[in-house]
This record gives structure tokens, C-alpha cells and sequence, in this order.
């Protein structure tokens, strides 16, 4: 009859299971490392995450407690100086590459910019070691600042152009018709139209670079104080952490490990952010 | 639909002819032109979308383009607010004047062209971020109007005019994509309306909606052409015979004949008119 089977039905249900199995395997095997990585911070680590540790300048050597205050308002003073130089370089950047320029053009800067994308961060050290810091002769938080801002701005550009590409022609069509320029077209409905996913990759770009170590290491420096001039070396999370990691002090391996927590913790916060951002109401359409 | 009795083009024609609310068949086009369009092609790129046109549109009158698909008509409609320009690769020739003066001389931005010549699209598109009533006086807004007062007496007009203001006067301030499609459809005309432009392109402004939210389209259009002069592409036959005084078919980028919608949808001079009317092709 017509509903009767012509395959093995056995053979297949095996089968699928077998690929369901498969794929749930490598699921779990993808997500493992991130909880085997905060388990083992949150092991480690938690025991020194307390009110001084977000309160307190570091400790002299040999001498117990402290804590990483200067570090953390350092790397946020430095994310600070990279969003306002990244930023708007990266969004303006992208809303050339989606909405002007010549084809040909826009590919080659596409290019570019995913070459740029898969620069190792420390090159991005070394390159503004080479531009600002032996120009003006010492490490600053200007320096370290700029060379966040540089692996920012490919990333920002390249999230900016994708979702004003997936802003629907119509609604440009629609401004455009109602006699608004083109400019204020852009401005007005399509970044309107995709803020969140604008924000999403600035958000993103910012919790990549927050945790960037490398490019610090000949630019920022490091501090083991507070520093309010930014044109003087400055503490950062990653930096203190690295710093603290390969010393031989026990102490000083305990903070590390609480430093690397709260690093993870505010990347992972930011991570969260973004899933609140673009859930939001269906308002917008990326 | 409790009216199961296929309407044919010409028998809406013919019924509008003895109401009297269409130009008789050998009526000569009025002196009142609002465009007028000498000579225009088209190319993309390599292809020749639109060949050697000639016609006029004229003022307070419903004319309508009716072609099968590919024929140019979506082209001729947006070449009248210059919105073809923004598809790369555009060339165009001849001359459109607009009340008389030339829409496509080198002085001319393209920006004040489309404040006075408005367009509505086939798929209604509210801006998704904006409300109801943001969506209507977006246009004044983005063109530097700040006066409060004067944008909700316009929000009101304009919503009135497209009538939609009874159904949404008390959600002015919910999204405008919460409408439903032919809701937004109208919200559409009415943010149109709304930099009170002088004639008001459509293409294909039902072609996605249901029969009676496309009664209530088509029922606004007949009222708004006291006031504006509309340019509406569609590929409904007996909505061309509803809806419009003048009838203009494209095919293959040509012009093949233009005239009254009565002479048009009963006794067309050419083969090609009578065929495509009558479903032979197309």
C-alpha cells in the first residue's frame, strides 16, 4: 500500500541516532574548556576575590593582601582611551564600506580589514612601540590605549558593515523618497535600524580587547601604583595578572588567579549584555 | 467574498462611464499636465530598460501603468522622482518636466524632487524602530521641521487623509509595525502625504494585501486624487479599470499605448493592448 515501508526503518533510526550522538559529542567537547577554565579560576581564584582586592593598591613584595584596584580602573581607563579613538573610526568605517564607495574598492578594504583582524595582537604592541613610545620616549597609557584601538577598529568595522547590509533596502527607499538626504538617510533610519547590532559588535570588540595582554606589554607597561596622568605607564588587568602569574611568590600566584577570575567574570558579563541586547523587543530587525 | 461573479476590465470601465466618474473614450488629454516626458530611455547597465517614451500625466488624475512583468513600468514610475538613480549603472536620456521645469537639469537635487513627488512602495515599510505617529512626520522631522504644534496638526491631517487616523488615533505611540498590512499600507500613504508632496508615486501598492484591505486602498486613492496628481504601476487588470483615468501599457520598454482608461479597456487602437487585456499573454 502507499504507506508502507520501502527502507529499513531500523538501519535509519541507528543511523540517526548515531549522528545525533555525533554532533552532541562535539557540542559538549566545544563548550567543556569554558567550564573546565572557569571552574578551575572559581577553584583557584575565589578564595582571593574580596572587598580588598577591588579596593586595594598591591602589596609590597612579601607582604600579605592587597589588591588590584589601580589594575582594574587602569584597564578601564584604557579601554576608555581605545573606545573613543576605535569607536568611531570602526562604525564610520563600516557605514563607508556598506553604504558608499565602489565595489572594487570596498572588496580590497574588506580584505584589509580581515587581514588586520588576524594580526597577532602583540604586533599591534610592537607597531606603536615603534610609532608613539620611542617617538616620545616612555611607556603610556596614550600608547597602550591606541595600540587596543587598532585591533578594535578592523573588528568594529567589519560587525558595522554586516548588519547595515542586513538593514532591508526598503526602509532606505522609503527615507530617501520622502526627500531626506542620503546622509541623514544613513544617520536617522539605517543605524537607527541597526543600533543594536552596532552596540553588539562595539560590545564585543570591547570585551575582546579587555583581555588583551600582549599589545600592553611594550605600550602600557604596567604600574604598581596609581597613575592619573595618561601619559605615564599604566596598570592594566591582563598586564598585573601576567606579571603576577610568572613572579615566584605564592601570594602574588593567588592574586593572579583572582585577577584572571574577575577578567573572565566582566568578559563573560559583557558576553551576557549583548544576549540581553538583541533579544529585546522586535522592534529592530538585527 | 460574497461576490462570485468574475469582473472583467472592461465591464468596471463601462460601469464607471455611465456613473460618469470616467473620462469618456475620445476625451482629449487635458491642458493641466503635471508631467511631462519627452523622449526617455533607460539603460542598466547594458540593458535598455525603458525605449524612447513619450507621454504626459496629467494633473488630479488617477493614470495608471499596466504591463507584464519587466516591462519597464516599474522603472518609468520611479525615473518621475529620479528614485531609479540609486540602482548603480543608471544612464538615462530625454526630459521630464515637472509643471515645467526640467527634473533632471544639473541644478536640481534629486532630495527636493522627491519632497514633491512622494512614492509608496509595494511592501509597506514602516520604519520598525519608530511608533505610529513617529513614522508619519518622520519625513518633516528629517527635513528640519521642529515646530511641535505644526507636526501633530500634520500627523492628524495626514493620517485623515489616508484614512487611518479613527483606527489609530488612540496607539499613536505603539510601532508602526504593529499594524496590520494594510494598516501599514495606509500608514505608508500617510507618511507620504505628510511632506505634502504634489503627486504621489505607487508601485504596486496592493499587490500585497488582501481583497479588502486592497477595497480600502483603492477606494483612498480615488479620494486623494482631488488633491494630488497619482501614478500607480499594478498588475491588477480591473483594478487599472477601477481605479484610474488614464491608462498607459509598457511592453518590452516601449510605450505602446496611452489614453484614456476607457478607450484603453474597450476599443485599444493597438493588437498588443487588446491582447494583454483580455489575458491573451502577459
Amino acid at each position: 500500500m502507499y504507506f508502507e515501508r520501502k527502507h529499513n526503518h531500523t538501519v535509519r533510526k541507528i543511523k540517526s541516532a548515531l549522528a545525533v550522538g555525533i554532533a552532541f559529542t562535539s557540542a559538549i567537547l566545544v563548550i567543556l574548556p569554558l567550564g573546565l577554565v572557569f571552574f578551575y579560576l572559581l577553584i583557584n581564584g575565589a578564595g582571593s576575590v574580596n572587598w580588598d582586592f577591588f579596593t586595594k593598591l598591591p602589596a609590597p613584595v612579601g607582604a600579605v593582601g592587597g589588591g588590584m584596584v589601580n589594575a582594574i580602573v587602569g584597564s578601564l581607563e584604557l579601554l576608555a582611551l581605545a573606545g573613543v579613538i576605535g569607536i568611531p573610526v570602526g562604525v564610520l568605517g563600516g557605514v563607508y564600506l556598506a553604504e558608499y564607495g565602489s565595489a572594487r574598492l570596498n572588496s580590497f578594504l574588506r580584505f584589509l580589514a580581515d587581514v588586520l583582524n588576524g594580526v597577532p595582537s602583540i604586533t599591534w604592541g610592537v607597531v606603536v612601540y615603534g610609532l608613539i613610545v620611542l617617538r616620545f620616549k616612555g611607556f603610556s597609557a596614550y600608547a597602550g590605549g591606541f595600540a587596543l584601538a587598532l585591533i578594535m577598529i578592523p573588528l568594529i568595522l567589519r560587525t558595522t558593515e554586516e548588519v547595515i547590509l542586513l538593514v532591508p533596502n526598503g526602509y532606505r527607499e522609503a527615507a530617501l523618497a520622502l526627500g531626506v538626504s542620503r546622509w541623514k538617510t544613513i544617520v536617522h533610519i539605517v543605524m537607527k535600524t541597526a543600533s543594536k547590532g552596532i552596540i553588539t559588535g562595539i560590545l564585543l570588540a570591547l570585551a575582546r580587547i579587555g583581555g588583551e595582554t600582549a599589545p600592553l606589554l611594550f605600550t602600557a607597561f604596567g604600574n604598581r601604583f596609581w597613575n592619573h596622568d595618561l601619559s605615564q605607564p599604566i596598570a592594566a588587568l591582563p598586564l598585573q595578572v601576567f606579571t603576577y602569574a610568572i613572579s615566584p611568590y605564592d601570594d602574588w600566584h593567588r592574586q593572579a588567579w583572582a585577577g584572571a577570575l574577575v577578567l573572565v567574570t566582566g568578559v563573560f558579563c559583557v558576553n551576557i549584555l549583548v544576549r540581553i541586547l538583541t533579544r529585546g523587543r522586535g522592534a529592530s530587525v538585527v | 467574498m460574497e461576490d462570485l461573479v468574475m469582473e472583467t476590465p472592461e465591464q468596471t470601465v463601462l460601469e464607471r462611464l455611465e456613473q460618469g466618474t470616467a473620462p469618456p473614450p475620445e476625451a482629449e488629454l487635458p491642458l493641466v499636465r503635471t508631467f511631462e516626458v519627452k523622449n526617455m530611455s533607460i539603460w542598466y547597465g547594458e540593458k535598455r530598460a525603458i525605449d524612447n517614451v513619450t507621454m504626459d500625466v496629467v494633473s488630479n488624475a488617477v493614470t495608471a501603468i499596466i504591463g507584464p512583468s519587466g516591462c519597464g513600468k516599474s522603472t518609468f514610475l520611479r525615473a518621475l522622482n529620479r528614485m531609479h538613480e540609486l540602482t548603480p549603472k543608471t544612464r538615462m536620456e530625454g526630459t521630464v518636466l515637472l509643471n515645467g521645469k526640467d527634473l533632471y537639469s544639473s541644478t536640481v537635487d534629486p532630495a527636493i524632487v522627491r519632497r514633491r513627488v512622494g512614492m509608496v512602495f509595494q511592501k509597506s515599510n514602516p520604519f520598525p524602530t519608530m511608533t505610529i505617529g513617529e513614522n508619519v512626520v518622520i519625513g518633516l522631522r528629517l527635513n528640519g521641521v521642529r515646530n511641535q504644534k505644526f507636526l501633530n496638526e500634520r500627523l492628524e491631517k495626514s493620517l485623515r487623509m489616508a484614512a487611518l487616523w479613527d483606527e489609530v488615533k488612540d496607539d499613536l505611540h505603539k510601532p508602526g509595525t504593529s499594524l496590520s498590512g494594510g494598516q501599514q499600507q495606509r500608514l505608508c500613504i500617510a507618511r507620504a502625504l505628510a511632506v505634502e508632496p504634489e503627486v504621489v508615486l505607487m508601485d504596486e501598492p496592493c499587490s500585497a494585501l488582501d481583497p479588502i484591505a486592497t477595497a480600502k486602498i483603492e477606494e483612498l486613492i480615488y479620494e486623494l486624487k482631488t488633491k494630488y496628481t497619482i501614478v500607480t504601476v499594478t498588475h491588477n487588470m480591473q483594478q487599472a479599470g477601477r481605479i484610474s483615468d488614464y491608462t498607459a501599457f509598457f511592453y518590452l520598454g516601449r510605450l505602446i499605448e496611452f489614453g484614456p482608461t476607457t478607450k484603453i479597456f474597450t476599443n485599444p487602437t493597438e493588437k498588443q493592448t487588446e491582447d494583454y487585456i483580455t489575458g491573451r499573454f502577459g
